[in-house]
């Protein structure tokens, strides 16, 4: 059974770097261009990891990450953060909506798979 | 991120939508009472550009872009106002912008010069305000060497980690951990649960679990941090080196008052206070409805060729339709109710595929019109003339192809209308004008032509300066007598570009002769209106492709051609009554109170013979766009039916008096005929004379 | 059944030999779409004596240009024993009327020889270079950039 990962970014590039990282490594990937259409997905692709942008026109990534951990149904799904910056208000922020974890842009793809293996537990 | 190359091309195109967001975004801000998620929508476009151009190591474009987003940011987040200087400021930034990504698509450099300039605008903007603390990077305080042991060679590291509430709540999972940590060396796994309250008394705010590792190797403290990076701060962490013998762990840990090995809460100290309001406000925000109408509608992208292959294919179906509706009448068939509901049917499908093909080649002109915001300020700042743009009708939409052909002419007659149409600033006031100049760009659609107006309110259209021009190139014979709308188009002329006057925008002296070439080739044309003191207007007409035309057939000669339903007026079999001549050979009708010219479209088209009596063969009196009139003379007419327009342009080009071709049922092509063009043609004499003869008779 | 094989072969490439006004022409494979009959044109008005007029190609409108008038050696009176070639250049389509198509040939690009600098020569401007054959011929190519032009628009 692969593993499902979830990303979510408004960039039509970032998407497709980052799922080409992802499929290279194995994972299945689902992707949405925004919040609302990340929470959207979510039943269909039920994922084992959510991998998101912060600023993303309709919903952000922190509503997102607030409405999943609302949810109730998906407590024990890492979710990462993606973005340019590093500073800790962004971290804190993060952590207070319910991130997992943190990668910074531009990133190298052993890294992001790095990370990912890490939190996920592989 | 490796292997780029193929993502390069989806990156820029993704910049150039993004550039159209910023476009009318900060057009949007210059209205009062713009709305807050338009400046959103302005710092994400510029955020994306900058995550993109990151990726793909633009440095130049990461760093404006930067530079640009923290103004921004300062705006969408109310610590600054907006003015009229910080708008100037932003487009020129969105101008640079636009630079620096063109540079970086070609792979050259920009101009440092004056993207420092900006960049100095942009800090001076960022450094007068005070909200902006300083970013505090937190180092974590996990370590603390005093309470580890003498300092032997380590032999393995204990660690110790307590969870908190917040580690689980954030998807972290200490199995996750663990496994990471035996990733470095040899571990050893003790659990806690000394510190787990009986179940009557459970609180899941304090799950009380805490795990004792010990990893033995040659393992970095460095690297069992990095295991933990993301859970510093919602766990209790210690690590320290044993020398060999086993070390009681540290007593429990599970106070309020954390030690100071906990990463406390001083993250929240460093924030600006904005910042602390910001999490407040966004934690009880309800989930949105997924079915948020304002979401984008899914789309896909599809290869030009491909459509082009479906709009041919839906010509031909058109054609072959037709065809069949002839061979049905031949056969007599044309009469059963069936044969009449079925090719009814089969019409009205083709019809609606044909509009369904052409509208997913159509595109709004929106781009081209935000092209010539740039252009127009651009012109003005050349200038000096203080003009704005108003633009109507930006969503018409126009064949893609015709979209990106349609810049340069534009852009020709924007730059042509603020140096020539428009007064200079002294002189407007002299006039009583508003200083700012209008210039008005318009699009429609207009009985099956796209009509696209650029209209000044200038002073109009110099006759007699332009007259004189003429004269003196040799363009016109001196003492000729032209009308104040054949002055006009004198202006189309090739080698009437004025390049004596110094134009502010020179360095291409272009003419409007070639705008006029441009236009055509498009298979459309240009006209010019001009009120003196009041302003120019020109007028591009252009066809919309894969249009199907209603068309009557006529024959010339032994050639079938195809004349415009739109501009028919009437038919009529001439007789010696209604006939007038003036001069030799000119031939007038006599129709509706008027006097119109009699054209002879053999002659028109040398097709032989050319001397046949107007009364002989069939005349049409046909309306053209313009509003003029005159009657072709043609050799018979056959049918009225639905043709398919297909261009000349690519394969040959212009023909004068042949707007595009067609191709009949029979497979045979038949020209299609422009009749704005065959009556403008009528040279400048006999225009006098008529125009003579109608204010006598 | 044209296909332009030419990219297999280093330093050679395919024409194809067609002949009219009594002399030897070729045209680079990969410009060729197709070859057909000669069928009656629809006249262009007030064209140059070399457009022939144009002709319904599977629902494209396509110019069909005389080449032997092109090249200055007179109008040809075609027949159904003439031949069009279909060939393409820079997205544009036109049609070149010849009398026969002799041969596919691979030529060495280093066979090519530029045309002689003989004065009033019309035929140079739409030639390329010529090649001389094992047999004797000797193959004009055409330049068909040149032979088409690049906007025909005529000033109203």
């Amino acid at each position: 059974m692969s593993v499902r990962i979830l990303a979510v970014d408004d960039s039509p590039t970032i998407r497709a770097l980052v799922s080409k990282a992802l499929r290279a490594a194995g994972f299945e990937v689902f992707l949405a261009a925004d919040g609302v259409e990340g929470l959207g997905c979510l039943p269909d692709a039920d994922p084992h990891l959510i991998i998101t942008d912060i600023n993303m026109p309709h919903m952000d990534g922190f509503g997102l990450i607030e409405n999943v951990r609302a949810s109730g149904a998906y407590d024990e799904v890492p979710i990462l953060v993606l973005t340019t910056e590093s500073g800790s208000d962004l971290k804190a922020r993060a952590r207070k909506a319910g991130a997992t974890g943190w990668i910074v842009k531009p990133f190298e793809d052993e890294r992001l798979i790095a990370v990912i293996d890490k939190v996920l537990g592989r | 991120m490796a292997d780029l190359d193929e993502f390069r091309e989806m990156f820029f195109v993704e910049c150039d939508e993004l550039q159209e967001v910023l476009a009318s975004g900060l057009r949007e801000m210059e209205q009062p009472g713009f709305e807050k998620e338009t400046v959103h929508a302005v710092f994400r476009a510029v955020h994306s550009i900058k995550g993109g151009a990151a990726a793909f190591g633009l440095s130049d474009l990461v760093k404006f872009a930067h530079r640009f987003e923290t103004v921004l940011d300062l705006i969408r987040s109310d610590r600054m106002d907006m003015s009229a200087q910080v708008m100037a400021l932003f487009h020129r930034c969105s101008d640079c912008l636009a630079d620096l990504i063109t540079s970086a698509r070609a792979g050259g450099d920009a101009d440092l010069g004056l993207i420092d300039g900006l960049l100095a605008e942009l800090d001076a903007l960022i450094e007068t305000d005070d909200t902006i603390g300083e970013v505090i990077e937190f180092t974590p305080l996990t370590l603390d060497f005093e309470q580890a042991l003498p300092w032997a060679a380590p032999a393995c590291l204990q660690v110790r980690i307590t969870p908190l509430s917040e580690l689980y709540r954030s998807g972290n999972d200490p199995a996750a951990l663990l496994t990471a940590l035996r990733k470095l060396g040899s571990t050893e796994v003790r659990l806690e649960v000394d510190d787990v309250p009986p179940l009557d008394a459970w609180d899941a705010e304090r799950p009380g679990l805490s795990w004792n590792i010990q990893i033995l190797g040659d393992v970095a403290e460095a690297q069992v941090l990095s295991v933990f990076e993301f859970v510093e701060d919602c766990c209790v962490l210690s690590i320290s080196t044993l020398s060999g013998e086993t070390q009681d762990a540290p007593p429990a840990l599970l106070d309020p008052e954390p030690r100071e090995t906990r990463m406390p809460d001083m993250v929240m100290v460093s924030q600006p206070p904005e910042a602390e309001v910001q999490p407040a406000a966004t934690s009880p925000r309800p989930v949105q409805s997924a079915a948020d109408t304002s979401a984008a509608a899914p789309t896909i992208r599809v290869g030009l060729e491909r459509v082009d292959r479906l709009m041919n294919m839906i010509g031909e179906l058109v054609i072959k339709e037709a065809m069949l509706s002839q061979v049905i009448q031949t056969a007599g068939l044309h009469e059963a109710p069936d044969v009449v509901a079925g090719l009814d049917s089969i019409r009205q499908l083709a019809g609606e595929i044909q509009e369904s093909v052409m509208a997913i080649r159509a595109q709004p002109l929106k781009l081209v019109f935000q092209r010539m915001h740039r252009i127009l300020r651009e012109a003005a700042d050349a200038t000096g003339k203080p003009v704005r743009l108003v633009t109507i009708g930006e969503q018409t939409e126009v064949d893609k192809t015709m979209i990106e052909r349609l810049i340069d002419p534009l852009t020709h007659m924007i730059r042509n209308s603020v140096d020539h149409g428009l007064e200079d600033s002294v002189t407007r006031q002299r006039l009583g004008k508003p200083l700012e100049g209008v210039i008005t760009l318009s699009a429609a659609h207009r009985s099956g032509r796209v009509q696209i107006e650029v209209s000044d309110d200038g002073g109009g259209i110099n006759r007699t300066r332009v007259r004189q021009i003429a004269e003196e190139r040799g363009l016109i014979a001196p003492g000729a007598n032209l009308g104040p709308a054949e002055i006009d188009q004198l202006l189309f002329l090739p080698g009437f570009s004025s390049k004596q006057e110094v134009s502010a925008l020179s360095g291409r002296g272009v003419g409007l002769d070639v705008v006029r070439r441009e236009i055509m080739a498009l298979g459309g044309r240009v006209m010019i209106q001009s009120a003196e003191g009041e302003g120019t207007t020109f007028s591009i007409a252009l066809p919309l492709t894969l249009a199907v035309l209603e068309g009557m057939l006529i024959q010339l000669g032994d050639q079938t051609m195809v004349l415009p339903i739109t501009a028919v007026q009437e038919t009529l079999q001439p007789n010696r009554a209604m006939l007038h001549g003036i001069g030799e050979g000119t031939k007038l009708l006599a129709n509706r109170g008027e006097l119109i010219p009699i054209i002879d479209l053999c002659c028109t088209f040398g097709l032989a013979p050319c001397e046949k009596s107007a009364e002989s063969g069939v005349l049409i009196v046909v309306e053209t766009d313009s509003r003029r009139r005159a009657a072709f003379r043609v050799d018979a007419i056959f049918d009225q039916r639905q043709v398919v327009i297909k261009s000349l342009e690519q394969n040959y080009g212009r023909v004068p008096g042949v707007s595009a071709a067609t191709i009949l049922g029979d497979g045979q092509i038949a020209l299609i005929i422009d009749p704005e063009e065959i009556v403008l043609s009528l040279s400048n004499e006999q225009g006098r004379l008529m125009a003579a003869m109608a204010s006598n008779g | 059944m044209l296909q332009s094989i030419s990219q297999n072969l280093i330093g050679r490439s395919d024409v194809v030999a067609f002949k009219l006004a009594d002399q030897d022409f070729c045209i680079d494979i990969g410009l060729v779409r197709e070859i057909r009959g000669w069928t009656p044109t629809t006249t262009l008005p007030h064209a140059p004596d070399y457009v022939k007029g144009v002709i319904n190609l599977r629902g494209s409108v396509v110019t069909v240009v005389d080449l032997s008038a092109r090249l200055g050696f007179g109008a040809v009176q075609p027949s159904h024993r003439h031949v069009v070639i279909i060939a393409m250049h820079a997205g544009r389509v036109v049609g070149l009327l010849a009398d026969l198509v002799s041969d596919i040939l691979t030529i060495a690009d280093d066979t090519l020889q530029s045309v002689p600098d003989i004065a009033s020569n019309p035929t140079r401007e739409f030639i390329t270079g010529m090649i001389t054959l094992e047999d004797g011929r000797i193959l004009r190519k055409i330049d068909l950039a040149q032979l088409l032009p690049a906007a025909h628009g005529v000033e109203a």
